[in-house]
């Protein structure tokens, strides 16, 4: 007996739906398992990550404040993943869009008005646009691989940021600790309800939303389906792939520079050495198990948000290391990219007659 | 014509030949790559097989060394009928075959390279000092502890022939060996396969190249269409008489079932002239051409010889020059994009259909998007896409040009080869464009889906557009063309009418007859390419 992958003729519906909730439960088992080994009980190891984030109001709050950041990235992130343009940099872009918004608290600190916060969110855009438009550069003027690129850029961003709260930008009452200023009145984002969830979530649905539109209904949203799947096809249909690097690096690049402006003017406040839990690099799994559509990345933020809260409930009830939560989020993507092959494909047992066959070569 | 030259497997086995093939019949679908096709290879002898693209060598080919399996016919090895399941059997029996693609570990030397093809138990010095040995016996000059990657191809190949060498083969198959050598190489891998032969190796010689064959072999299987079209001596037949053989003798030379004035120039190529992209592309070189309204203009020649750089360069796909180099409908069209030409009126049909002319994993109505999405107002308007316009349109053609699909608007990588195409060219005729540009318009495609589209673009003509074909196929530029002109190395002939032209004279085109030497100096800086 012998296992082999044939080809669809066609792309399998079911399994395009069936893929993300296959790798879901695979993950959800292996967990079981790494539990199970590490002398948990892994029932109420699951108990703890998956399900009491959802019981409390309070643990509920943070999933949408850790959601939108995920959710704005990841949105970005599949449209430029749909063309074929791998940026793995959002990381850093979201740290350059923190840094550009912050501009104005810390430098413009009396200038209190609305029109404050829109100035940082879209100098947040610019900033993350900015930092994202130089991989979209060196690929489209040397064809450099803007997966190591952007990626690399990671490292520069974050150590800038280390350096700006350690030096020029560092709060002169602040006991010499490493953050900037506290932000204050209109340059911190308005709240939702009882404090903690702020407008970020709400910008997350309405970038979706137009996302959607984008690539279901424009040329534009055409251009970039096209590119991705056949760039000489493209061509032939008068489409620039550069221009869509140029597009799609921008657009994912400025989105990641909001979200990274919503964390440092939403739940921090201030500018610190770290503003993000990794955001940038989880939004590359949320892009795929949200199949590369942007209503589906809506549901994949809220469930990697989730992981998040869950990992920080196991520390806690269950002495687990803070890196578990990594640990699940790099189980998901493996079993994603593992399901997806489904899509194109299906297992086919080969039976005993062509074993022989085979064997009598 | 398609009768056997050979007797039919009635007569007794005779030890007198090393291979016998009787009767083979390969169908692939409804199309028969091999019919009933025999083949007879005798000891010492180096036998070609002769054919254009598609007359089915490779499929022949790949029965005899067991990786197809024949619909009907028999294989005979020294008389004894063999079943060869697989390419170790085919290497039992002694039969090694030398790809044109090579196999090879770029990573790994030489020695290596080769023991990866014996048995695990093969002593790594032994096998050193035996390559030494076979190279050198040969004259094929080895070092067998160089590595690949810093082999020229030339190199490479030898290796591949070693590596059947060191079997002791007693039939040795060359599929177009010399496609990737230069003369040098060549001439030196004919007195190896002379020696072999000398030896009583059999070689089966796979090539187009006429005049390697006549220099070489000593006997030629000509195939066309699937079918043994004959076999001859080819010392004794002509560079001409071998084309005519391969191309086909039926061919009429005149195309007189219709008759046309032709109206204005809608397509004017004006001394294109162009740079290969890369290392393996074809430099174009001062390419003048006219397609007047009501006619149909074909360009024929041996595929690499700048059709694809030529049809990039009309429809814009790649832009370079002078504006005037290209004319749609009497405007300068050399530095507009592919858009603007559309705009124009001039529709393209690209010889790949999957990954060029339609998106494999999108729908057949997104695929009308991608040619139409800026001049059909009825398709996107201010940046969005009319999707239901799409669809009816995608039903208008798939009716109108006979496209067979399981479901309403499938993806285009379920549909066949000859229906795909079909929905290509019917894409673009539907719009009814003035210039039509058309590369390979029947590869790979069933004779009725063929007829259909051939049909379609005289029709087109009639109704008074311009109709460039590219084709490789000379039956059909015979039966749609009222100009033919060839290409060859980058430079295109001038166009002849087509009752002016027999096969002897598009032959000798096609060899590069009307080529410049040294194309004049005056002005364009072109570089003909190696």
């Amino acid at each position: 007996m012998k296992l082999v992958l044939e080809k669809r003729s066609e792309h399998s519906e079911f399994m395009t739906l069936m893929s993300p909730l296959l790798a879901i439960a695979l993950t959800v088992l292996t967990g079981a398992i790494i539990f199970a080994v590490q002398g948990l009980n892994p029932f109420e190891a699951l108990y703890v990550y998956f399900i009491e984030p959802l019981t409390s109001m309070w643990s509920l709050e943070e999933v949408f404040v850790k959601a939108a950041p995920l959710i704005l990235i990841g949105a970005g992130l599949s449209v430029c993943y749909m063309a074929n343009v791998w940026n793995i940099g959002a990381e850093g872009q979201l740290t350059m869009g923190a840094i550009v918004g912050s501009i104005v608290p810390i430098v413009f600190t009396s200038w209190q008005s609305p029109l404050a916060l829109v100035a940082m969110i879209t100098l947040g855009a610019l900033g993350g646009a900015l930092y994202a438009a130089i991989p979209a550069f060196l690929k489209n003027r040397f064809n450099a691989n803007e997966i190591l690129t952007s990626l690399m850029m990671v490292y520069i961003a974050q150590l800038f940021l280390d350096w700006v709260v350690r030096g020029p930008w560092k709060d002169p009452k602040g006991f010499n600790f490493p953050q900037s200023i506290a932000f204050e009145g209109w340059q911190l984002l308005p709240t939702l309800g009882d404090g903690r969830v702020h407008i970020g979530i709400i910008l997350a649905v309405i970038v979706v939303a137009i996302l959607t539109v984008l690539m279901s209904r424009t040329l534009k949203g055409f251009e970039i389906l096209v590119i991705g799947n056949s760039p000489r096809a493209g061509r032939f249909a008068g489409f620039s792939r550069k221009k869509v690097v140029w597009f799609c690096l921008l657009l994912s690049g400025g989105l990641a520079g909001i979200a990274g402006i919503g964390e440092v003017a939403g739940p921090s406040g201030q500018l610190q050495p770290t503003i993000s839990p990794g955001y940038g690099f989880t939004a590359i799994i949320v892009a795929f198990l949200g199949r590369l559509n942007p209503i589906g990345v809506l549901f994949a933020g809220v469930m990697l948000a989730i992981t998040y809260i869950g990992g920080e409930a196991a520390q806690i009830d269950l002495g687990v290391s803070d890196k578990t939560a990594q640990v699940f989020q790099g189980i998901l993507l493996f079993f994603i990219l593992a399901c997806d092959t489904l899509i194109l494909y299906r297992i086919k047992m080969l039976g005993s007659t062509k074993q022989q066959s085979v064997a009598a070569e | 014509m398609g009768d056997h030259v050979s007797t039919k497997g009635g007569t007794a086995a005779t030890t007198d030949y090393l291979l016998e093939a009787r009767g083979i019949t390969k169908m692939f679908g409804d199309l028969a790559a091999n019919d009933d096709v025999t083949l007879k290879l005798a000891p010492g002898e180096i036998h070609a097989l002769l054919g254009e693209n598609g007359a089915g060598k490779s499929t022949l080919v790949k029965i005899i060394y067991g990786s197809l399996q024949p619909t009907a016919g028999s294989l005979h090895w020294l008389g004894q009928e063999v079943s060869i399941a697989n390419p170790a059997a085919a290497r039992n029996l002694g039969i090694g075959m030398v790809f044109q693609h090579f196999s090879l570990f770029e990573a790994l030397n030489v020695v290596e390279n080769i023991a990866l093809a014996l048995p695990k138990d093969t002593d790594i010095k032994d096998l050193s000092q035996k390559i030494s040995d076979v190279s050198k016996e040969y004259g094929l000059p080895l070092e067998p502890t160089a590595l690949v990657a810093d082999l020229s191809v030339g190199e490479r190949q030898r290796i591949e022939i070693v590596r059947c060498l060191l079997q002791e083969p007693r039939l040795l198959i060359m599929d177009e060996p010399t496609a990737v050598l230069t003369p040098q190489e060549a001439d030196q891998l004919f007195l190896t396969l002379e020696r072999l032969a000398k030896e009583g190796c059999a070689v089966l010689y796979i090539s187009h190249r006429l005049d390697e064959v006549k220099r070489l072999c000593h006997d030629a299987t000509i195939l066309r269409m699937g079918k043994v079209v004959g076999q001859v001596d080819p010392q004794k037949e002509t560079a001409a008489s071998l084309a005519r053989l391969m191309v086909g003798a039926d061919v009429h030379a005149i195309n007189a079932n219709r008759e046309h004035k032709p109206g204005e120039t809608l397509l004017k190529l004006n001394r294109l002239s162009q740079d290969a992209d890369g290392p393996f592309g074809v430099s174009l070189v001062d390419i003048n051409l006219d397609v007047k309204a009501g006619e149909v203009v074909a360009i024929a020649g041996v595929a690499g010889n700048g059709q694809s750089e030529l049809f990039d360069a009309i429809s814009g796909e790649r832009t370079s020059g002078t504006a005037g180099a290209v004319q749609i409908d009497a405007r300068d069209s050399g530095l507009d994009t592919i858009t603007q030409r559309r705009r124009n009126g001039a529709g393209f049909v690209p010889e790949e259909r999957l990954g060029h002319g339609a998106v494999p994993g999108l729908s057949l109505s997104e695929n009308i998007v991608l040619t139409r999405h800026s001049d059909d107002a009825g398709l996107s308007k201010s940046g969005f896409i009319n999707r239901e316009s799409a669809i009816a349109i995608n039903e208008r053609i798939t009716r109108d040009y006979d496209v067979r699909k399981g479901k309403p608007d499938p993806e285009a990588r379920s549909l066949s080869g000859g229906n795909l195409q079909k929905f290509v060219v019917g894409r673009e005729l539907d719009r009814k464009p003035k210039v039509l540009v058309i590369n390979q318009p029947t590869w790979g495609v069933d004779a009725g889906a063929a007829a259909l589209i051939r049909q379609a673009m005289i029709d087109l003509a009639l109704a008074g557009s311009a109709v460039l074909v590219i084709s490789q196929d000379l039956d059909e530029i015979f039966e749609i063309a009222d100009r033919i002109a060839v290409i060859s190395r980058g430079q295109l002939s001038e166009a002849f009418p087509a009752g002016d032209l027999t096969l002897e004279k598009i032959g000798l085109l096609m060899a590069g007859a009307h080529e410049k030497k040294n194309p004049d100096a005056t002005g364009t800086n072109e570089k003909v390419s190696a």
